[in-house]
């Protein structure tokens, strides 16, 4: 699905990611963990061309994407949360939604349950809490035509109640076959729902594997908690 | 019969900042392009449509060359000014508003520099009618944008207004919607321009001037941001709440500086109590 090929960026003499290769496979959850200044969201940041690559190359689907304009890279399919929430907030829940697609309120409310958002259509951006603008941002990204879903730590500041719904929404998707790449620091919930993990440290891929098999890597508690 | 005659003319300069004013709110409200080029589009608008009916060209051809003029001057500035935001997007475009008044005053083969134009077609002989015509195209300025915000490209204008790197993630191409917005806006200040031209048939490079900015601003922020019935709103009150001042006697020294202190309360009101003007879609707090 997404193939990252010996990728660098370095701003000024700081090198945020050098010389990184991995593999997002298709209809699963990959989750990329790694300490802070691992590099994992300029990667992101990259294959969605928010940030330009300085070497290597980005293949979505086989396709070079490498250096194309992000609009074009979302147009390729793919769909992206951020860190914090980006929602357009002096528009209303439809109007965030519809500017990802066209389309009836019907299907509009029917992705909204998806994603267990309590309120209605009509509600101002601005005026919604902060769980519920993460539960917004993942809807629009879902309505987006999209073939891989970037989740950037969804589950950052939200309480517990919607910690367990966003687990629920993400395998239900993975079920109806999204595939999902999710940056996440919250370690029991990435072991407890991903089925593939990527290990960042110093700008590059530490290791990946299964959770079980991460958890058990001695070089990932090293890179958290130092040798 | 005087004072009718003077309402007429009310009416009309109403119609003709409706449109200005309607179509800055596209650009600045709806895409959030903080555009003080406006005037300079308006100027175009008007020197075009002038310098064309004088040489004989038809009149509504000399209007649609107006608006044609001031819809590419708006997408020739935006193109370089796209990828600049806020404070100095606004420079920019102030500049682009000072370089055409230059060029109105020193550009004299053409358009004959600080003495103006005079004798320029009016749209109708008599008053009424014009009031009519003027009326009609605002009217249908602000139905056309009140269309436009609620389509596709508008709300995309919007999203990018309220969060450039989302509406990229959607896939929304914002430099072309920013090119779009500012086209569009320029072509109906154009409109504007020619129907000012037309109405009060002699223009000079004044017409580039500080003044009219401060007005349409005033209006937008009043009114409100992002709604095409606060641009309309915002333009009558603005209009006509130094008018009353006319009647008390105040020397025309007087008049001027009162009509800016006016603007200047009226807008520290608004930002004081109620940010998002009249009918605002837009926090401007």
């Amino acid at each position: 699905m997404i193939r990252v090929q010996k990728v660098s960026k370095h701003f000024g003499g700081v090198y945020a990611v050098e010389d990184c290769s991995m593999d997002i496979k298709e209809g699963i959850i990959t989750s990329i963990i790694g300490p802070n200044g691992a590099g994992k969201t300029t990667l992101f940041n990259m294959i969605c061309g928010i940030v330009s690559v300085d070497s290597g190359h980005i293949f979505i689907d086989g396709k070079n994407v490498t250096g194309l304009p992000a609009y074009r890279i979302a147009r390729r399919g793919v769909s992206r949360t951020f860190q914090q929430a980006h929602l357009f907030k002096n528009m209303t829940v439809r109007d965030n939604l519809r500017a990802a697609r066209e389309t009836s309120d019907v299907e509009l409310s029917k992705v909204l349950a998806k994603v267990h958002f309590p309120l209605g259509l009509d509600v101002r951006a601005s005026d919604l809490s902060y769980g519920q603008t993460r539960l917004v941002e993942i809807a629009r990204a879902l309505l987006k035509t999209h073939k891989v879903l970037m989740l950037d730590e969804p589950t950052a500041g939200v309480n517990p109640k919607v910690r367990h719904e966003l687990r629920e929404i993400l395998l239900n998707l993975k079920k109806e076959g999204n595939t999902i790449v999710l940056i996440e620091h919250d370690m029991e919930f990435v072991m407890g729902i991903s089925d593939e993990v990527i290990v960042m440290a110093q700008g590059a891929v530490l290791t990946r594997g299964s959770p079980s098999k991460v958890q058990s890597d001695k070089r990932v508690l090293e890179a958290y908690l130092g040798k | 019969m005087a004072f009718i005659n003077y309402l007429i003319h009310l009416g009309i300069l109403i119609g003709i900042y409706t449109i200005l004013v309607v179509s800055l709110n596209f650009a600045v409200g709806f895409t959030g392009l903080l555009n003080l080029g406006h005037v300079g589009f308006f100027g175009i608008g008007a020197y075009v449509s002038a310098l064309l009916a004088v040489s004989g060209v038809p009149l509504w051809l000399a209007i649609l060359g107006g608006v044609i003029a001031a819809g590419i001057a708006g997408v020739i500035l935006a193109i370089p000014t796209a990828r600049l935001k806020g404070d100095y997007l606004a420079l920019a475009t102030l500049g682009f508003t000072f370089i055409m008044g230059s060029v109105a005053r020193n550009w004299t083969d053409v358009t004959r520099g600080a003495l103006g134009i005079p004798g320029i077609p009016r749209l109708a002989a008599d008053n009424v009618v014009v009031l009519a015509i003027v009326g009609v195209l605002a009217v249908i300025s602000c139905f056309i944008f009140r269309r436009v915000g609620q389509s596709r490209f508008g709300r995309a204008c919007q999203a990018l207004r309220d969060d450039e790197l989302a509406a990229k993630m959607l896939g929304k191409n914002t430099f072309a919607h920013k090119i779009g917005a500012m086209g569009l806006s320029a072509a109906f200040a154009g409109l504007g321009g020619a129907l000012f031209a037309h109405y009060i048939t002699f223009i000079d490079p004044s017409i580039f001037g500080f003044g009219d900015l401060i007005l349409l601003f005033s209006a937008l922020i009043v009114g409100g941001l992002a709604s095409v019935r606060g641009s309309w709103v915002g333009t009558v009150v603005l209009l006509l709440l130094p008018e009353p001042l006319r009647f008390i006697g105040f020397p025309s020294s007087v008049l001027g500086p009162a009509r800016e202190m006016i603007f200047a309360l009226l807008l520290l009101l608004i930002l004081l109590y109620r940010p998002k003007g009249l009918f605002g879609e837009v926090d401007l707090s």
